[in-house]
């Protein structure tokens, strides 16, 4: 595994290049996201049971590009601080 | 599929926030095998990645929408536990800051999208590479499929979940055959873009992608033989 590992693309690269394409999803392209009502919302409307939903409003309000980039973030950190604290440790593996 | 507060009942909820708590406590231990050094960089961007598209609404037609899940995708890229795990936070920090999904509902949505995709997206990814030819270049496809398949039998689940607590009284019959049709149409867009993403990070590391690791080290294996011979 560990000589496939060096071929290619570094891994800090990788996940520059991901990082990047993940804020311009949710700074960006989120703009375009259809508004239509997703399909549990729809289905619950044309079913008539769309009422018994109990709304509220969230801490940081409607998925914009601020705020969606500020829950990449949140999101980044918490995921990554998670997965960091749980994972294993390989010092042969450390310099990729 | 975000299920607001208020669809199902109270006992249901705090069962599906039980299954929710023991999964996701089980997924802590076990994720450890499933992250190395390389693997777990990828992890956070990954659950980064999940929260972002689940933004990107699709238009599946009639005035409806869908958007990415991504429990097929989070398994194949990281490993099915820690895929459980990125879900979760996504779910988590969905429902705590956006109200995208209840908070008495938060077990029932990690029951649905973080436990119940990857599990059948996992499942199915691993069935179609055991009985496919060993070839890095279907790993993708795969990946889609296990998603695609995945969508529907959640929105089946939920279905079964209302029927035991739903707080109106709709007929089985009629939910199912609404909940599984529009998700089935909505889970080809969830194949789609866990084909791709799959695809773009197969194209640049495939090593860093869990579910294409038995892959590779059989490819590894026909290498070193050749080499001998």
């Amino acid at each position: 595994m560990s000589r496939v590992a060096r071929k290619g693309v570094s891994l800090r690269w990788v996940v520059l290049g991901v990082a990047v394409v993940v804020l311009l999803l949710a700074g960006v392209v989120s703009r375009f996201a259809d508004s239509d009502p997703d399909g549990l919302t729809r289905v619950s409307q044309d079913h008539g049971f769309a009422h018994t939903e109990k709304g509220r409003d969230g801490l940081l309000g409607d998925y914009g590009s601020r705020t969606g980039v500020l829950g990449v973030l949140i999101v980044l950190g918490l995921a990554g601080g998670v997965t960091y604290a749980v994972r294993r440790r390989h010092p042969q593996d450390e310099q990729s | 599929m975000h299920v607001p507060d208020g669809f199902l009942d109270a006992p249901t909820s705090a069962a599906t926030g039980a299954v929710a708590v023991a999964v996701v406590g089980v997924a802590l231990v076990k994720a450890r095998r499933e992250l190395d050094d390389r693997t777990a960089p990828m992890a956070g961007l990954v659950a980064a990645f999940i929260f972002a598209v689940q933004m990107l609404n699709f238009p599946v037609g009639a005035g409806t929408s869908g958007h990415l899940i991504g429990g097929a995708l989070a398994a194949v890229l990281v490993g099915p536990w820690t895929g459980v795990l990125c879900v979760s936070v996504v779910l988590l920090v969905q429902a705590l800051l956006f109200a995208d999904g209840g908070i008495t509902a938060l077990g029932t949505n990690i029951v649905l999208m973080a436990i119940t995709t990857v599990l059948v997206g996992w499942v199915v990814f691993r069935l179609l590479q055991l009985v496919l030819p060993k070839r890095l270049s279907l790993t993708p496809a795969q990946a889609g499929v296990g998603a695609f398949v995945s969508v529907p039998l959640a929105a089946s689940v939920f279905v079964v979940l209302y029927a035991l607590g739903g707080t109106a009284d709709i007929p089985f019959d009629t939910l199912l055959t609404a909940m599984f049709g529009v998700h089935t149409l909505i889970g080809i867009g969830e194949g789609v873009i866990t084909g791709l993403a799959v695809g773009a990070i197969i194209a640049v590391r495939p090593d860093l992608v869990y579910g294409a690791r038995p892959v590779l080290v059989q490819r590894e294996l026909v290498i070193k033989k050749s080499v001998v011979g």
